[in-house]
């Protein structure tokens, strides 16, 4: 069964028609050509295809298109400015937080969705003080990035990266 | 071109500075295209059918339930496959017989207007089969272990120094263990993808690959193709770790599916399951140790035995053995590889084949040497660090293991380590410190070729088939050729993974860089000897790899010393690893930002190999019944974190350079400028991996990774 819905993808309204059973992510990569997010196991394991789903991170493998009419997505590519970089995938840049980058576009998306969520105050299963702000220590940084995996093994830089961009935020 | 002017020096401007990915940009946002992601018009989505049983024949297959679904475009199967020219390699002879060999094999394909419908159509083929008892448990008592011909990629299957039996009996302390390591999968983050063309007798591929010429080279004769027919584009590859080292039965399907619907292009993405049974995979392996030593310590006898397995359907010999060889000195050596034929997946490359199983058996003996002589373990491995290489007896062009371990131990506080077992407990963790060589060979492989051309641009393009993995060949081979042409890096258009490119070698082995970048540095040369310091627009020359007549005389390997703190919690057993450390001795860095994160990603991925990964074979049914992605995502759990500072201690080796691809020996040194844990304050990390492991797999050390690169 076909649904027609519409996406509004960095910025843009894009109109498709999805077979029902089309994820988002398939929706976003083979309809629309959007190819930032990507496909690492289709199945929830490695958050290579988050994205920022209606401001909040989400593994769009996870989700079925026609479920998200009208949804705002944002993807790594549309967390650039043109050419000026978000001050993440910068932190990435400096810390080369990432080798063969496939993983990359997702981790990004995930670490601006979570530092938007420590800001928030919403706890994580380390957090000790459920009442003040959260402090993202590593550990913090760990647990709440632990749903975004890199075979090639950049997590130490990853954290580096992400760190420093807490800091500068003031929520590490 | 005269010797003298290929040996030159060359003036070191750009090799050595930590420049910035210059893909980089692409990959945080990203925009740079893999395989799926490269432009093309009007796909059809292709989704495989695979057996269901380890081994027999199908009898029958009745598609038309699949065929009648609207949207289906093609059924191929090996009732009506183009044919393929050779038989060589059964891997690749895909859908050219009724034959199974494995669980999971490709039996068909559909093809079809988008990827929903092409997968519930491959659901839908029936397929009826004439099974056969099949064999899928690798266990030491089989009675039909054979010695293969050779073992990866040709070393000797056996060998056998001195009278290892006699030295046994007569030291005055031996060792007598087997080690087991597990079923590994390479998963690299990308999954193995094809996009296939096949229009005017030209088969085109976006393939992800460690090597676009080398999937020429093999696929191009099985398709009765000659090789400029055939074109591989690879600019990104998510990942490889071996297991996009050569092709693999995908490209094959791929290839046949874009024949049956000439002129549109076919795309093929292995499923995350799919990979465990298609991709490639490191053999399980049963490693018997036996070690003689004297009271000090010094080793009489090594004997290594292997016994491993490979599929029915083609050999892969592991060359577990062969670290063995080399890593320390001994009168007395017998090595030797015994394999299990069986009907299971192809095994083949994955990160470091022979040493990472191979190393992991060597240090676990040697560290039971050491309780059992009463020694340090560090002190044990330099009583027996050998002078030249016990197989060839070559000198070395440059070890310094024991250096390595020297820092490493001053770096990790190891003087502060109790050997006995249990003595220490923090907080209800019992803190152990362990320590491991690492090693692997220094491979350079000929037939690459380089071309350079100045354009209007003002820029050199420099132009090689080679791959970038991850590894950072785009940013390495850009400062090695603006180094070679004396000028800015910015002067250099590098341009590499595609076959309209000179030829370039595989990256495997390790032996990337230093293939390319000393084929870069001779065209480089024959360009400025041909064209000068002041070329005219579109001036051009090339080369071929020049020869290493060092290669002859010397042994050439990389060494490096592994150091971990790890805590077990006395009540639940639970493992973590606050802190990892490697020193290494590798050679010429050409960019130590990405060699650093080469370090830590080969430091991860050990730790991940040692507490989580194991591919677990049901052998009732012969596949790899774990399929997903959490033992290499709790390496994510041991997400460590660490703050090198720059690699010092410079001790050339003048035998391993050649060019751009030189080799200089250096310890690799990395400081934690955060405070160290309490109980080691003052000491700083070298390489150094802060590790907050919060594993909940209980598991034994089993692999110790060798330094190498991401291949
Ligand atoms: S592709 Fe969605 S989580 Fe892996
Ligand atoms: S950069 Fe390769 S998987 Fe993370």
């Amino acid at each position: 069964m076909d649904a027609r819905i519409t996406l509004h993808v960095d910025g843009v309204a894009r109109s498709l028609t999805v077979d029902t059973r089309t994820s988002l992510l398939d929706a976003l990569r083979d309809h629309l050509g959007a190819m930032s997010p990507k496909k690492g196991c289709d199945h929830g394991q490695c958050g290579a295809c988050t994205v920022l789903l209606d401001g909040r991170r989400a593994t769009t493998c996870l989700a079925f298109a026609v479920a998200h009419d009208g949804a705002t997505i944002i993807t790594a590519q549309g967390l650039a400015n043109g050419d000026g970089l978000h001050e993440m995938q910068r932190a990435f840049l400096d810390h080369d937080g990432f080798q063969c980058g496939y993983c990359t576009p997702g981790q990004i998306c995930s670490a601006v969705g979570m530092l938007e969520e420590a800001e928030a105050g919403h706890p994580s299963h380390v957090t000790q003080d459920l009442t003040g702000p959260v402090v993202l220590t590593d550990d913090e940084i760990r647990e709440r990035m632990s749903g975004n995996l890199c075979r090639c093994g950049a997590y130490v830089n990853i954290v580096a990266a992400i760190r420093e961009v807490a800091r500068k935020e003031g929520s590490a | 071109m005269s010797t003298s002017l290929a040996n030159a020096p060359l003036e070191i401007r750009a090799i050595g500075l930590p420049l910035e990915r210059i893909e980089g940009r692409a990959k945080v946002t990203g925009t740079a295209p893999y395989a799926y992601e490269q432009t093309v018009a009007d796909p059809l989505y292709l989704h495989p059918v695979q057996a269901t049983i380890a081994r027999g024949k199908i009898a029958s297959i009745d598609s038309a339930a699949a065929k009648a679904l609207p949207g289906v475009v093609a059924i191929i199967t090996h009732e009506n496959a183009p044919r393929l020219a050779s038989d060589k390699d059964k891997e690749l002879w895909v859908l050219q017989s009724d034959a199974v060999g494995f669980r999971g094999q490709f039996i068909g394909a559909v093809i079809a207007q988008t990827p929903e419908v092409a997968r519930q159509a491959a659901s839908l083929v029936r397929v009826t089969y004439a099974e056969q008892p099949h064999e899928a448990e690798l266990r030491a008592d089989r009675s039909d272990l054979y010695a293969p011909k050779q073992v990866n990629p040709d070393y000797p299957t056996d060998t056998d120094e001195g009278d290892v039996e006699a030295a046994l009996k007569a030291a005055a302390v031996t060792i007598d263990q087997t080690y087991s390591t597990p079923w590994e999968n390479n998963n690299p983050m990308e999954p193995h993808t094809t996009v296939a063309t096949w229009g005017d007798g030209k088969l085109t591929l976006y393939d992800s690959t460690q090597g676009a010429h080398s999937v020429r080279t093999m696929l191009a004769p099985l398709f009765g193709l000659k090789p400029e027919q055939m074109r591989v584009i690879a600019p990104h590859v998510g990942g490889g770790f071996g297991s996009k080292g050569t092709p693999h039965a995908h490209d094959v399907l791929a290839g046949l599916a874009a024949q049956a619907v000439p002129g549109r292009p076919v795309k093929l993405a292995l499923t995350r399951q799919q990979m465990f049974s298609l991709a490639g995979y490191r053999t399980p392996t049963i490693q018997h140790f036996r070690l003689g030593a004297d009271r000090e310590g010094r080793l009489t006898a090594i004997v290594h035995e292997v016994i491993e397995q490979t599929s029915r359907i083609k050999e892969f010999a592991e060359q577990t053995a062969v670290p063995t060889r080399l890593l320390y000195a001994s009168p007395n050596r017998r090595t030797s590889h015994r394999l299990a034929a069986l009907d299971v997946p192809v095994p083949s490359w994955m990160r470091a084949p022979g040493e990472t199983p191979g190393v992991c058996g060597n240090e676990m003996a040697m560290d039971e040497l050491a309780v059992a002589c009463g020694l340090d373990p560090i002190e044990l491995r330099i009583r027996n660090d050998p002078p030249v290489d016990p197989e060839s007896g070559k000198p070395w062009s440059g070890r310094n293991l024991v250096g390595c371990l020297r820092e490493g131990a001053r770096r990790f506080g190891w003087d502060q380590r109790d050997p006995a077992p249990r003595s220490r407990e923090r907080d209800g963790w019992l803190v152990g410190l362990g320590v491991a060589s690492s090693t692997y060979p220094r491979y350079a492989m000929p037939g690459s070729v380089a071309s350079i051309r100045y354009g209007a641009d003002r820029r050199y393009a420099v132009r090689i088939g080679a791959a970038d993995i991850g590894t950072g060949t785009w940013t390495a081979l850009t400062q090695i050729a603006a180094d070679a042409l004396g000028c800015p890096v910015e002067a250099i258009r590098m341009e590499i993974g595609d076959t309209d490119q000179p030829n370039a070698t595989v990256e495997g082995g390790s032996s990337g860089i230093t293939s390319w970048g000393t084929t870069i540095v001779a065209a480089a040369r024959a360009f400025r000897a041909e064209h000068g310091d002041a070329p005219r627009e579109g001036a051009e020359a090339s080369a071929g790899m020049p020869e290493n007549p060092d290669e002859k005389r010397f042994a050439m390997h990389s060494f490096g010393a592994q150091f971990a703190e790890v805590r077990v919690n006395v009540d639940t057993g639970e493992i973590r690893v606050p802190r990892m450390l490697g020193v290494f001795s590798v050679g010429r860095i050409i960019n130590p930002r990405t060699a650093r994160s080469q370090f830590i990603g080969g430091m991860t991925m050990g730790l991940s190999m040692a507490l989580h990964e194991e591919s677990v074979m049901d052998p009732r049914f012969g596949h790899v019944v774990t399929q997903d992605r959490r033992a290499p995502a709790d390496a994510r759990r041991a997400g460590p974190a660490l703050e090198p500072d720059g690699f010092a201690r410079d001790r050339r080796d003048r035998h391993c350079r050649r060019g751009g691809g030189d080799r200089q020996r250096r310890l690799a040194r990395h400081r934690n400028p955060r405070a160290p844990p309490a109980d080691h304050a003052g000491q700083g990390p070298v390489l150094s991996a802060n590790t907050a492991t919060r594993s909940s797999v209980i598991g034994r050390l089993r692999a110790a990774r060798p330094a190498s690169d991401n291949s």
